[in-house]
């Protein structure tokens, strides 16, 4: 008779190949093998799964097609199932899976669309932070702006995209109104952030994602604004602080140490 | 064993309740209904913060609450996951449930998480398993948890136990209670052409603190023979009401829920199913009703 072990490691690799023979020893009421009845266990991972990456993913799902999504999303299940029980955060890989899907290549924004949606669902489920107040904010001496230090919301997400995705996103979520895009009119980056219950997706300009990242990694907003216009000459530093601002971006303050000391 | 909460205000009462969908939060924080109690699938409700456990946190208030896992892989040959024993406890530090339960089945393998309730055969070796996962679980969790007997679709010729014998030496050797699943047993013995009703009787009832009731679509095998799937998407079937009768009627009244996780309704229409549930427990009852229900 078979280990437990066995028994487990035969079945769960027969689940999600069935090119695999059914598991000896699993048997209908007549003590006889039954395909149909293994197929079911096959069907509720592999359905279920498809299901779960079609909630956490509808933009995709809308674009594509429920018969086209269903081919990406069982090819997918079966090489990455998810890793952990807590399925909400299923899908990490699945935006790079698209890139690499080859029936998938005509639509090359489409990966990014993913991304945007993982960033939306990541946001939805991080930890909770009370946006600081504009008006906190501006109290800031404007000769000590520079050496400020910014902590951003944990839920904040960046997507950049060479495609405008985010367009294409906002086009195709509920409520919005499809129409013609130009895949030739350039890049596109998001901003994700969940400051209150809601999830905000905001459009950001060229220098932003750098102006970001650089106060995610802790540093200063001079040194930031640095990032930013080295990357695009015209970026506006009031306007995208204060932009940051007004979506509940930032969720705390405090003064660099060595600008201090200097 | 203690039950997992002391706190008399964290008990679910024997009333009927339902599992609570996104879709009816709001609905239910607006209207407050009448209903004995709300069950949550606690892996839902392990991020770190967003709008589930805002909802949750504003319904814990008003109602008692049930966690039920569907993920921790009790069946499994291999050791427990340790971190999601501690994601469990720390939820149930947070949110106080009257009730824990997990399945008689298996989930999670080296390949990863497979996202159904799988079978195990019940055998002696089985056996030993489980009891030490269960055992492990009580401890790590510091109160009694509950077993929930499965929905199957194939049997494993190795098994030497019948199911309700296994459940029952599970439940004698760790002193766990019971989730006694109706629809599942009337899945399970429609697909293994077992008697519900000889199911219902020789299961250990004494160890009985919450049941579910679900609803089941039906298909054939390739002999034709019924092959009932546990959908959770319809009403409960009025077969599983009859035998939902005759177990309530063995066990008295006892915290009752609605599954029902896709195609989810309406909310009147689950309300209406919870509040069946308590006709029927308590008119098996020669007690008086604890509470009103709405109408």
């Amino acid at each position: 008779m078979p280990s437990l072990a066995e028994v487990q490691r035969i079945f769960a690799a027969a689940l999600l190949d069935p090119a695999l023979p059914i598991p000896v020893g699993l048997v209908g009421p007549d003590w006889k093998p039954s395909s149909r009845r293994f197929a079911v266990y096959r069907n509720n991972v592999v359905v279920g799964l498809t299901q779960t990456l079609k909630d956490a993913f509808p933009v995709v799902h809308r674009i594509v097609g429920a018969e086209f999504f269903e081919a990406v999303a069982r090819a997918y299940v079966v090489i990455d199932p998810p890793r952990s029980p807590m399925l909400f955060d299923y899908g990490t890989g699945f935006a790079d899976f698209i890139d690499q899907f080859e029936p998938a290549k005509v639509l090359p924004y489409l990966s990014d669309v993913a991304r945007i949606e993982r960033a939306w669902t990541e946001a939805y489920h991080a930890s909770e932070a009370s946006p600081i107040s504009l008006s906190a904010f501006a109290a800031i001496d404007p000769d000590r702006l520079p050496a400020v230090t910014l902590v951003l919301h944990p839920s904040l997400r960046l997507v950049h995209s060479r495609f405008p995705a985010l367009t294409i996103w906002q086009m195709n979520i509920d409520g919005g109104v499809p129409g013609p895009v130009d895949l030739a009119a350039g890049g596109e980056s998001a901003l994700v952030v969940r400051p209150q219950a809601g999830v905000e997706v905001r459009s950001i300009p060229n220098g932003g994602p750098e102006f970001i990242r650089a106060l995610a990694s802790g540093r200063p907003v001079l040194a930031a604004f640095e990032e930013a216009i080295a990357a695009d000459p015209s970026f506006d530093l009031s306007a995208n602080l204060s932009d940051l601002m007004q979506v509940g971006a930032v969720v705390g303050f405090a003064f660099a140490q060595e600008l201090l000391r200097a | 064993m203690a039950f997992l909460s002391s706190s008399s205000e964290d008990r679910i009462p024997a009333r009927g309740g339902v599992g609570l969908k996104a879709e009816h939060y709001r609905t239910i924080i607006d209207t407050s209904p009448d209903v004995g109690f709300f069950e949550v699938h606690a892996e839902n409700y392990m991020g770190a913060g967003g709008p589930p456990h805002r909802y949750l946190s504003a319904l814990r208030e008003r109602y008692p609450l049930s966690l039920h896992g569907v993920g921790l892989s009790i069946g499994a040959d291999r050791p427990l996951d340790k971190d999601h024993i501690e994601r469990l406890r720390r939820l149930i530090q947070r949110y106080r449930p009257g009730l824990f339960s997990e399945h008689l089945a298996w989930s999670s393998h080296d390949v990863g998480f497979l996202n159904d309730l799988l079978p195990v055969p019940y055998t002696a070796e089985t056996l030993k398993r489980v009891v030490e996962h269960v055992d492990q679980v009580q401890t790590a969790l510091g109160g009694q948890m509950l077993l929930e007997n499965p929905s199957t679709y194939i049997a494993f010729a190795e098994s030497t136990y019948a199911e309700t014998d296994f459940i029952a030496e599970v439940a004698r050797r760790t002193g766990c209670g019971l989730l006694l699943d109706v629809n599942n047993v009337f899945v399970a013995s429609t697909n293994q052409q077992w008697d519900p009703v000889a199911y219902i009787q020789g299961y250990p009832l004494a160890h009985v603190r919450e049941i579910h009731l679900a609803g089941h679509a039906r298909e054939v095998d390739e002999a034709a023979r019924p092959l009932l799937i546990d959908t959770h998407d319809r009403p409960v079937e009025a077969a599983v009401w009859d035998l939902f009768g005759l177990a309530v009627g063995l066990t008295g009244p006892v915290p009752t829920l609605i599954e029902w996780d896709t195609q989810v309704p309406g909310w009147s229409t689950l309300a209406r199913e919870a509040e069946r549930a308590e006709t029927i427990m308590f008119a098996s009852q020669s007690g008086i009703r604890p509470h009103a229900v709405a109408c």
